[in-house]
């Protein structure tokens, strides 16, 4: 257990500071992929498995996507990196440390340490009951964000593609 | 327990990514050292739920996320903005505001 977690913050470290190192925008958003699910794991080994779950679909899969669409929208900016972002090279770096994580993914599922799975239950109705307990005040206020930023979002995108037009 | 380690871990995040938001001059790259530190803050929260064996980690790290996604696809919006006006992602290029 100790030894994962340990393996698991040397790969977040070294991805993070290949993310703000990194020259080309795509290699710095790969090395952020590889950091943010290894933050997952980080998060599983800590006891808080729907925050990993969370952490994998929302911020390594919705927001990077965003980052990644947006980096291909820049086009003119980027079109003569084009050629040197697609070289195999850019993979190796990002591909090794997602393998150590698969690894260690691999032995948390045959080691077969099942014993927090069956705390999750009673956790989870926990985290259920507070949000909409004590902390319904926090979820109101969520919502109230996240539809100026949608609205925001809409009105930024719009008017770009009107000029473009 | 793992929580002394992972909150070690989570100012060595921090670090970088404030490291990386004053070092970086490319507007795209300080949006990324901003999701490295809302990830330092959200692990430090994670670590502190752990340690105490509440659920209030959990959610706190619920409420990051929802910020992040707004921060987000509202900064993303800017960064296309500002690229299409000024044709480059020099933030000291965006000094109208000599700020």
């Amino acid at each position: 257990m100790e030894i994962l977690f340990y393996i698991a913050a040397a790969v977040t470290l070294l991805a993070t500071v290949r993310v703000i190192t990194h020259v080309h925008a795509v290699h710095a958003l790969l090395y952020l992929v590889v950091a943010l699910i290894a933050l997952a794991l980080i998060f599983y080994l800590l006891g808080a498995q729907f925050a990993a779950a969370l952490e994998i679909i929302i911020y390594g899969g919705a927001i990077m996507v965003l980052f990644i669409f947006v980096v291909m929208l820049l086009g003119p900016l980027a079109v003569e990196q084009e050629r040197t972002w697609l070289t195999p090279g850019a993979w190796v770096g990002p591909s090794i440390l997602a393998l150590i994580l698969l690894g260690e993914v691999g032995y948390l599922i045959a080691a077969g340490d099942h014993t927090p799975i069956v705390a999750t239950e009673t956790r989870q109705k926990g985290i259920s009951i507070a949000l909409y307990g004590p902390y319904i005040i926090g979820v109101e206020l969520a919502s109230m964000l996240l539809l100026p930023g949608l609205i925001g979002a809409y009105h930024l995108g719009r008017r770009h593609s009107k000029e473009a037009r | 327990m793992l929580s002394t380690p992972a909150l070690v871990l989570s100012i060595m995040l921090f670090g970088l990514g404030l490291i990386g938001l004053l070092s970086r001059r490319n507007i795209l790259y300080m949006l990324l050292s901003l999701e490295i530190m809302l990830n330092a803050a959200a692990l430090a929260f994670i670590a502190g739920g752990a340690r105490w064996g509440q659920v209030d980690g959990e959610i706190m790290f619920l409420f990051i996320l929802t910020l992040a996604a707004a921060e987000v696809s509202v900064a993303l919006g800017i960064v296309l903005q500002l690229s299409h006006r000024f044709r480059t992602l020099d933030a000291d290029a965006f000094c109208e505001m000599r700020g």
